[in-house]
């Protein structure tokens, strides 16, 4: 289903691009040896060189090569063994030095690829590139009525600027490209994807044009979108504003807007008609990185088992539904949870159980899965006892409130509360025996052909049985004594 | 004048050693030398109790027969591009008013650790930005060069300050800097020896950066044996400088052995220029001509591309130092103008901070990146840079080290050269083409002209081979015999 | 070089420019260009610009901290700091509000 804007004069699509800031995790920034901590006392992580004073310069960190190199091959992308910093000059008082030293025309990431597990069916959306650069400091405007006052922390960290090729056409795809990537990331260790903190951010380049127009047209730039959520719906409100300017006969203008999370709006930052003369040139201080094949290699083959692949070897491998597995691989901590849950025999089982009942639980509280109350040991345990048929599915549910709320082992709280499944076929057919002799109507019902009236005697075992029967066994059983066996 | 002042690196070492006098009295004559020179306006800041104290250190360590190095003791002049800890830096600017860096730079660091003693800060080009030291906002440096005209003369830049501290004999060396000429030309118009070694040889972490890959440290001394034993405790590999190379560091001092029996002396036609004076020709042909006699053998060669070197440096150097310079702000350190907004603010702390020849060519460099113009002017220049050097590449391969003037004039009279900025700019024509090629070269006194105002020789080598400048302009040194002395000691006490 | 491109440069550069500078500046500016034309004597069709003077790969350093731990040696040369209300120096570099 293509995602179209019915406009009045027709129907438009949305044509998406977007630019990912991603930090990357390391212990200090990409060309001085301060700290990247979030969350610092302001200032308190700013070298020499981060504060550009004079006589400063750059020296490389050789793990953000390695982690770009890393990133780019978890993107399926070419790795250019040559490429060159570049400074982007300009002002701004969060930019100390008057330029940014990131990489222009020769970025040290060629063309990837990311695939998007639609419902429509896997999109491959295109990587452009990605670059390396230096992130810039942070102004605080509300901190006095007529200063803006500045904190270099963040400045000289190192980025990853990963750019999609204009690919995406809906707000849908735009926010499952952002969680495939923060997901990719995350696997690789070279991102902590956490938007909240800005370590993963998003620039949506939008524009519309009528169904059939082959050209693209004016795009705008959101900046600096913060979650997932606010990507789709800043994609979605500009979107429409775009169509209404055309259709009421305007044009949409160039420029940099952001978005309004209160207000759901996007808002004009400033015209990029005026548009920054970056004046990009090799930096001096610097010399072009050269990478050995055989370095890149040596990274390729310390990758860790990506998304994609997990959920097919999670389908082929454990039987998993597809759609059950993307969810569980959308993020490792919860592929692995699942897989040692899966390790309790009954993998489809196990996901059931942790797509179902524990992320209520988890949503409820906000909580991500490394904090889950249940270790993935004890759910393991639980799904076992109901694949060996120890507990029924709906006890199994009882127990596993007590284990979120007390905490215990299952097989514990099963004894202790008494919980054991009746498997005794002999005890249920004395019960269904007794049932039908006391419920004449039913049976006749039953006999009748309203087979719907099962359900009522399945229910009256179960009350009757403190919901330890079987279900299945009592299903077989009165199919058996009712004569339909 | 109290003779410890008219010594040499060499000899006051010697000095030092032997117990003739102290690091302490070595420095107060200096001290005192500088503070009756203040009319040369050769010092930006001067640092009297800072060198005492060293000089003190000097001492203990010789008593206890630890001294640092040949350097140890021995008074110099820092030319205020160096950030030194503690003590006020302004690259000869308004823009720096105030500043004082947490921190040292590395040359001077290694010279602090090799025991020198330094002075004071000497005065500049503002940013290294000239070839006359007229910019600085600190006031012209006069050389103490003078004739009977009466008129003040330049003393070359950028490194005016400490050319003129050592010709005056205020400091017995300088350190300098020289991105295209501001060592050499300096001492060329002062009548001593300066160099610059291969770039990255020295580093450049807290140098105030003009041209990133151009700027390299150097000495500045009144004898080549001098600024062997300078440049031995300048230069280090510096891992905080991407730039600094890790080579090998030979004993340069040792290279002065005189021998240059059958060494191959290239001589570039192409530094012919029409025009030039007279007694820059003659003097050249008398520097061929000592070469020879001391069993060298001239080469005529062409360096077609000579004549570019200098346009290209004007395109790549100011393109550089428009980056380099977008740093000076008013946010974290130096002048800060107010302004209404945040624009305003750096417009006037700019336009007020930066002299007229520094905002020329921020201007200049600005244009030749923006949008447009960059592949017509950066990217050409870059393709003429490898042109340059593949031109000094091919020269090497017959020859071993070249000679040419160092500058196209004796020192002008402050004043002169005014009219047209490209005036000013052709007193670098000798010195570019070393510069953009990143080639070790020396400037070394050869004569005086016909009024008698120093002339010096300039010795270009291969990459690393300052060895071979030393040992060459050695014999220079000695044939030349210069023994000219600046008017303005001769009316010192 | 005219005086609009003058403006133009100046306005990149975040130099304020008098109205007689701008027009010396166009002057001088224009003669030092008209000089540098000569460059284009020079086919450099096949040349490569050159990346750097130095022959060598870039060094880089490993992934330590070891610097940055001292906000006061970064914020001491500051020609402003905003204060508390006991007039104590806040951590911080100050500009006039910038306006998003």
């Amino acid at each position: 289903m293509t995602y179209l804007i019915e406009g009045e004069t027709g129907d438009w699509e949305v044509v998406i691009g977007l630019e990912v800031h991603a930090q990357i995790i390391s212990k200090a920034k990409l060309f001085s040896s301060a700290a990247t901590e979030f969350g610092a006392e302001p200032n308190s992580q700013v070298s020499l060189v981060d504060a550009a004073m004079p006589g400063m310069l750059p020296v490389i960190n050789e793990v953000c090569i390695g982690q770009a190199v890393r990133t780019g091959l978890g993107l399926n992308a070419r790795i250019n063994l040559h490429s060159v910093f570049e400074r982007k000059n300009y002002f701004y008082p969060d930019l100390p030095q008057g330029y940014q030293i990131s990489q222009f025309l020769e970025p040290i990431v060629g063309e990837g690829v990311i695939t998007l597990d639609m419902p429509e069916g896997p999109r491959d959306i295109g990587v452009e590139r990605l670059h390396m650069e230096q992130d810039a400091g942070k102004s605080l405007h509300d901190q006095d009525p007529k200063r803006t006052f500045i904190d270099l922390n963040r400045s000289g960290i190192a980025l990853m600027e990963i750019v999609s090729k204009p690919d995406l056409r809906s707000p849908a795809e735009a926010g499952t490209y952002m969680r495939k990537l923060r997901a990719i990331v995350r696997y690789l260790g070279t991102c902590d994807g956490n938007m909240e903190q800005g370590s993963l951010r998003c620039d949506a380049n939008v524009s519309v044009r009528p169904v059939g127009e082959k050209e693209l047209r004016t795009r705008t730039e959101i900046k600096n979108i913060n979650s997932v959520r606010f990507v789709m719906a800043a994609i979605e409100y500009e979107a429409e504003r775009q169509v209404e300017i055309y259709e009421d006969g305007g044009n949409v203008v160039q420029e940099t807007r952001l978005y309004d999370a209160n207000k759901g709006e996007t808002w004009s930052m400033r015209s990029k008609e005026e548009a920054h003369d970056y004046r990009y040139f090799p930096d001096p201080d610097l010399l072009p990185v050269d990478l050995t094949q055989e370095f890149v290699d040596e990274i390729k083959a310390s990758l860790p088992e990506l998304p994609d692949a997990k959920k097919q070897r999670f389908v082929n491998d454990f039987g998993v539904a597809v759609d059950d597995a993307a969810t569980l691989v959308a993020d490792k901590e919860t592929a692995d949870y699942f897989e040692a849950v899966a390790d309790s025999g009954d993998a489809k089982l196990a996901a059931n159980w942790i797509i179902q009942e524990l992320f209520a639980v988890l949503n409820k509280d906000s909580l991500g899965i490394a904090e889950s109350p249940v270790s993935s040991d004890d759910l393991g345990k639980l799904v076992g006892l109901i694949a060996d048929n120890t507990i029924s599915g709906r006890i199994a549910k009882d127990v596993f409130e007590v284990m979120v709320t007390e905490g215990g082992d299952p097989a514990q709280i099963v004894e202790n509360k008494g919980l054991k499944q009746i498997t005794d076929t002999g005890e249920i057919e004395a019960m269904i025996d007794a049932l039908i002799n006391d419920n004449p109507d039913q049976t006749q019902q039953y006999r009748d052909g309203n087979t719907k009236v099962t359900g009522w005697f399945v229910g009256q075992i179960m009350k009757a049985t403190g919901g330890k029967a079987n279900p299945q066994m009592v299903n077989e059983l009165l199919k058996k004594k009712l004569g339909l066996g | 004048m109290n003779s410890l002042t008219d010594l040499t690196i060499a000899r006051s070492r010697d000095g030092l050693d032997k117990g003739d006098f102290s690091a302490v009295e070595l420095a107060e004559a200096h001290i005192a030398a500088v503070e009756a020179a203040r009319d040369l306006n050769a010092f930006i800041t001067e640092t009297p109790e800072l060198a005492l104290e060293r000089a003190k250190a000097s001492d203990e360590r010789r008593a206890k027969g630890a001294a640092a190095s040949a350097m140890d003791g021995i008074p110099i002049a820092v030319k205020d591009l160096y950030c030194t800890d503690g003590v006020a830096t302004t690259a000869g600017s308004h823009i720096l008013e105030d500043f004082t860096p947490p921190y040292e730079s590395t040359v001077t660091q290694n010279l602090k650790e090799a025991g020198a003693v330094m002075l004071g800060k000497t005065n500049m080009d503002e940013f290294a930005m000239g070839s006359a030291n007229i910019t600085s906002y600190h006031g012209n440096v006069i050389n103490p060069w003078k004739l009977d005209d009466g008129k003040d003369r330049v003393p070359g830049g950028s490194s005016g300050g400490s050319a003129a501290a050592v010709a005056g004999h205020l400091a017995l060396g300088g350190a300098g800097s020289d991105t295209g000429g501001s060592i050499r030309q300096p001492a060329s118009f002062s009548g001593i020896v300066g160099m610059k070694p291969t770039y990255g040889r020295c580093s450049r972490w807290g140098m105030v950066a003009f041209a990133s890959s151009l700027d390299q440290a150097g000495p500045m001394t009144r004898t080549v044996e001098d600024a062997a034993i300078m440049l031995q405790s300048m230069v280090s590999h510096d891992k905080k400088d991407s730039t600094s190379v890790d080579q090998s560091i030979p004993d340069f001092a040792a290279a002065l052995t005189s021998n240059i029996k059958d060494l191959k002396v290239g001589v570039p036609k192409e530094y012919r220029l029409d025009g030039m004076p007279g007694e820059i020709e003659t003097l050249w042909q008398q520097g061929i001509e000592w070469l020879k006699a001391a069993g060298a053998e001239p080469v005529e060669i062409s360096l077609p591309y000579t004549k570019y070197a200098l346009p290209t440096y004007y395109i790549v150097a100011p393109a550089e130092a428009s980056s380099n310079l977008a740093r000076y702000d008013g946010v974290r350190y130096g002048l800060r103008v107010e302004g209404d907004s945040l624009d305003e603010m750096y417009e006037n702390t700019r336009g007020q901070g930066f002299g007229a020849e520094v905002r020329r060519r921020i201007m200049i460099g600005t244009y030749v990146l923006s949008a447009g113009y960059y592949d017509a002017y950066y990217v050409k220049a870059m393709k003429l840079r490898t042109l340059i050097l593949q031109e000094f590449q091919q020269a090497f391969e017959g020859v071993d080290v070249m000679l040419t003037p160092t500058a196209p004039s004796p020192a002008f009279a402050i004043g002169e050269k005014l009219d047209d900025p490209v005036q000013m700019y052709l007193n670098d024509v000798f010195t570019v083409p070393a510069s953009l090629a990143g080639l070790p070269a020396i400037s070394v006194p050869g004569g005086l002209s016909d009024e008698g105002l120093p002339l010096g020789l300039h010795l270009i080598t291969k990459p690393f081979d300052e060895e071979t400048l030393f040992r060459v302009g050695g014999v220079l040194e000695e044939a030349a015999n210069f023994t000219a002395q600046p008017s303005y000691l001769e009316g010192v006490a | 070089m005219d005086k609009a491109t003058v403006l133009n440069i100046a306005k990149l550069a975040r130099i304020k420019v008098s109205e007689s500078e701008t027009e010396n500046l166009a002057g001088e500016l224009t003669n030092i260009f008209d000089w540098i034309e000569q460059l284009n004597e020079v086919n450099t069709d096949n040349v490569e610009p050159m990346t750097s003077v130095v022959a060598m790969a870039m060094p880089s350093r490993t992934d330590e901290v070891n610097d940055g731990a001292d906000a006061e040696r970064v914020l001491q040369n500051a020609p402003d700091r905003p204060a508390d209300a006991q007039g104590n120096p806040l951590a911080f570099y100050v500009v006039p509000k910038v306006v998003e």
